[in-house]
């Protein structure tokens, strides 16, 4: 009987054991080519203090720069940023945000709401994966699958990703249990340049109006910080492209207004930002290069102390030794992509 | 609930765990409650299909099992009243009584089965006649195909046959008999069932078998690698070549033609396995419904290895009625008379065996390469019928070849690219398409796609070709294993870090190898909509 139990324990632990290190290997590492997908899991080893968080897709991560943010202005601020990041999906991380801390205001990009559903599995995992588990978390899952996916996929990775072990490559071991600082803050820094030249007009639209399911996250979304006394501020990245219809913009002025919020959309604040899309923008106008995202952060820290309030909290001494650590590797990685990218500076 | 989505181990999860840890009475009402959900969930509507069968042969049985009684105990009543004559002429009456209730329930049943599965085929044709007459035009039902119709259809029929010719008694218990027609592993695809094999274990009491369930799951993990890590991920290159009957020609018709069969041969196979594998887990036996198919030294061996309980039905209900009816006794004297002993003999056989093999192919698929591919067989197995002379007089003179591991090898090699060719009409979905792809085969010389690259066009990587050689090398390897007995029960002999590492190995394969999830067009079984 004992021999027996000794078999089956060690059966088990066998085969757990191999199955907990398969996953490891085989789940995605986001840590060199796509690294989206580590930007929301980056968070949960921050200090949670912060002023200011921005949610939304590419057009915060890539648009705005906390250290710059916190140079020029003392805002503490992080950005919970992930790849065409769906508004439910921006709720459920203001709520898993909520769950360590309470900021003083919440930025969100509106460009979401175009969408009212999920359009494909690869956004959805590069936001939800990087989740800690929690009733947030499954409820964001249950309200991103697409009706192809499956619940279980989530909680064991490995069966959505078994067939990866054609393409591991040396970092899947290397981060099997360890990862690496891809973001600033949720920052994703690109110092190229690709002027925006020819950008597309929208296409007409059968119908403007943002769907039902959006709206219901909007609705919630303001509901939530007027509950937690969070002040919501709406903005419109200075992306070109994807097309931003002034129809869909009026609606989202309407809102504001209804709801006693602030909006902001940059396309319109170009002259204030300074952005020039001719040196701003590293892909042709749809997201800003580190020169955008300082222009844009030195005109909305200056909005947020000014207009929100939002005090200045150089000085902390905690603040100020986190933030020297966090500006030193945001400017090694400027010196290394200038070079990279073969870019002399100035300074 | 497809056997490889998730739901349906949680399925099984719970239906094991119920199983076990209920009162044994309670375990074939669990089993026919695990069913009807089962099949609920395919399609609600699908249950009513099943449940009308369910309740018309069950009425038809019972409505003929107390007319034998009712016969046997007025015969024995009156055994010294009556005299022969008396007693035939009762029988007689009292028989066409049972049959007129068989006849109606058949017909119903059949009816239901043809009008779901053959009235758009039907009214196909007759569109096709109509326009050529330039006549007008018959709409098209719009029916659904119940899951696994024309397995539960046959095997109630099949119950109905043994009832009413009395070789089982009928079941009085409605639900155990709505159990048995509508038991959940096997209606998707089969094993055809007896009432009485069948019934000898799924009604039974199951006390938990730590070795049952466990040679169940490692049926069960047999299967899913064959139809996980083989059918499906070959699939790609399958669907490739006979979607496209315009650019795949020639070479690509073989290669097509090969993969499709071990498609076939490992999605089928696979599948019941499963089958048979949650049967046993529960402590039910299920039949085998395949006895290394592709060993076959003939088509007529071939066919008495593959689907065999489709086969046996066939040769049960429909050839030996037929070939014993009185009219074709009649036939049978009549050709002997006419036409000389040899041609006497044989043509009853034939006609008998030309409607089986109609039947077949009509049940194949409501599609007129169905019907071919079931008369292309019948034409195969009747030359070699014909041809045996022959043969016979070739061993007679080259005994030595005749007995040879070579000629033996030859033979298998033969019956296996017969059997490949006849499943070409099964991938087309035209009679044309079929043929003109046939021909390609001859007539298209691009046998350099063999070794020029082509074959990575496919839908298939140099990586997927590895591990479809690595699966079928294990297929292959299993499969002359079991020439000597069960290679489960051999593993079962040797210690226990051997048997973990073949099991947890075979689960890994699976697991890591399988064609399944996001990226993948999981296909359903091959058989699902027979």
């Amino acid at each position: 009987m004992k021999k027996t139990w000794v078999k089956t324990g060690l059966s088990a632990v066998i085969v757990l054991s191999s199955l907990f290190l398969l996953q490891r290997l085989l789940t995605p590492k986001y840590v060199d080519d796509v690294v989206e997908g580590a930007f929301v899991a980056e968070y949960y080893q921050e200090e949670k203090d912060h002023d200011v968080i921005f949610i939304g897709d590419c057009e915060v991560y890539e648009n705005f720069s906390p250290v710059a943010l916190w140079q020029d202005y003392g805002l503490n601020t992080y950005i919970r940023g992930s790849a065409e990041q769906y508004i439910w999906q921006s709720y459920y991380l203001l709520e898993d945000t909520l769950r360590y801390e309470t900021p003083q205001a919440v930025v969100f990009n509106i460009q979401s709401l175009q969408f009212d559903e999920s359009q494909r599995e690869a956004y959805n995992r590069m936001t939800l994966e990087g989740m800690e588990w929690s009733p947030v978390k499954v409820k964001a899952i249950l309200a991103s699958m697409k009706p192809s996916e499956h619940f279980l996929d989530y909680v064991f990775p490995l069966l959505r990703y078994h067939s990866r072990w054609s393409e591991l490559s040396a970092a899947d071991v290397q981060y099997m249990f360890s990862t690496k600082q891809v973001s600033h803050n949720g920052y994703y820094m690109r110092v190229d340049v690709r002027p925006a030249e020819n950008v597309p007009a929208g296409k007409p639209l059968a119908d403007y109006s943002f769907g039902e399911n959006a709206w219901k996250y909007l609705e919630k979304m303001t509901a939530l910080c007027k509950e937690k006394g969070i002040q919501l501020i709406l903005i419109k990245a200075p992306s070109l492209y994807p097309y931003w219809y002034p129809e869909w913009d009026r609606q989202v002025q309407n809102y504001a207004e209804e709801q006693g919020l602030p909006y902001l959309n940059f396309l319109e604040l170009q002259e204030e930002t300074g952005i020039d899309y001719a040196t701003d923008t590293y892909d042709g106008g749809l997201h800003m290069n580190l020169s955008g995202a300082e222009k844009l952060s030195a005109y909305f820290g200056r909005y947020l102390r000014e207009e929100i309030g939002l005090p200045d909290r150089r000085g902390e001494a905690g603040l100020d030794a986190r933030w020297a650590e966090k500006a030193a590797a945001y400017e090694a990685e400027k010196l290394a992509q200038y070079e990279y990218y073969g870019i002399e500076k100035e300074n | 609930m497809l056997f490889t989505s998730y739901s349906f181990f949680g399925f099984l999860a719970l239906l094991f765990l119920a199983y076990y840890l209920l009162p044994r009475r309670m375990q074939w009402p669990l089993l026919l409650g695990a069913s009807c959900l089962f099949y609920y969930l395919a399609g609600p509507v699908y249950l009513l299909y099943i449940l009308t069968t369910a309740a018309t042969v069950y009425l038809a049985g019972l409505l003929m099992g107390g007319n034998l009684e009712r016969q046997s105990a007025y015969l024995k009543a009156h055994k010294a009243d009556l005299s022969k004559e008396e007693k035939r002429a009762y029988k007689d009456g009292q028989k066409r009584i049972r049959f007129r209730w068989f006849l109606l329930c058949l017909l119903l049943n059949l009816g239901i089965l043809a009008v779901v599965k053959y009235a758009n085929f039907f009214i196909a044709n007759v569109n096709g006649v109509l326009s050529a007459f330039g006549g007008g035009e018959l709409s098209f039902l719009s029916l659904a195909l119940p899951l696994g119709i024309s397995f539960y259809t046959f095997q109630a029929v099949g119950y109905l046959i043994d009832v009413y010719r009395g070789t089982v008694p009928a079941e009085r218990n409605f639900f155990r008999f709505a159990l048995f027609v509508s038991f959940f592993p096997q209606l998707i695809q089969g094993p055809i069932s007896r009432y009485g094999d069948l019934s000898q274990t799924l009604y039974q009491e199951h006390p938990f078998d730590p070795k049952a369930l466990s040679r169940g799951l490692q049926r069960m993990l047999w299967g899913y690698f064959k139809k996980l890590v083989i059918a499906d991920r070959i699939l790609a290159a399958v669907s490739t070549i006979t979607g496209g009957p315009e650019e795949y020609r020639g070479a690509y018709i073989f290669v097509g033609m090969l993969f499709y069969t071990l498609e076939l041969y490992a999605d089928f196979t696979g599948g019941i396995d499963i089958t048979i594998g949650v049967a046993q887990a529960l402590g039910i036996t299920v039949q085998e419904n395949f006895h290394r198919p592709y060993f076959s030294k003939s088509l007529k061996e071939y066919w008495r290895r593959w689907h065999v309980s489709m086969c046996a039905w066939f040769r049960d209900y429909v050839f030996y009625p037929v070939s014993v009816s009185p009219w074709m006794r009649r036939f049978t004297k009549f050709s002997k008379e006419h036409l000389g002993e040899q041609a006497g003999r044989r043509l009853p056989v034939y006609i008998s065996s030309f409607l089986v093999w109609l039947a077949t192919g009509i049940w194949h698929g409501a599609n007129w390469n169905f019907i071919v591919w079931g008369l292309a067989n019948y034409v195969v197995l009747m030359l070699s019928e014909e041809l045996e002379p022959a043969y016979a007089r070739f061993h007679k003179r080259f005994p030595a070849a005749g007995g040879s591991f070579a000629y033996r090898l030859f033979q298998v090699g033969r019956t296996f690219l017969l059997v490949c060719c006849l499943n070409l009409f099964d991938c087309y979905r035209s009679l044309s398409e079929t043929f003109g792809a046939i021909l390609s085969m001859f007539t298209v010389p691009n046998w350099h796609i063999l070794w020029d690259g082509s074959l990575l066009e496919l839908g298939l990587s140099g990586l997927d070709y590895g591990i479809l050689a690595a699966g079928t090398a294990v297929l292959l390897g299993v499969s002359l294993l079991q020439r000597r007995g069960s290679v489960r029960e051999r593993i079962a002999c040797r210690p226990y870090p051997v048997r973990f590492a073949v099991w947890y190995g075979l689960f890994l394969a699976v697991l890591l190898m399988g064609a399944y999830g996001i990226g993948y067009d999981a296909s359903q079984f091959i058989y699902n909509q027979f």
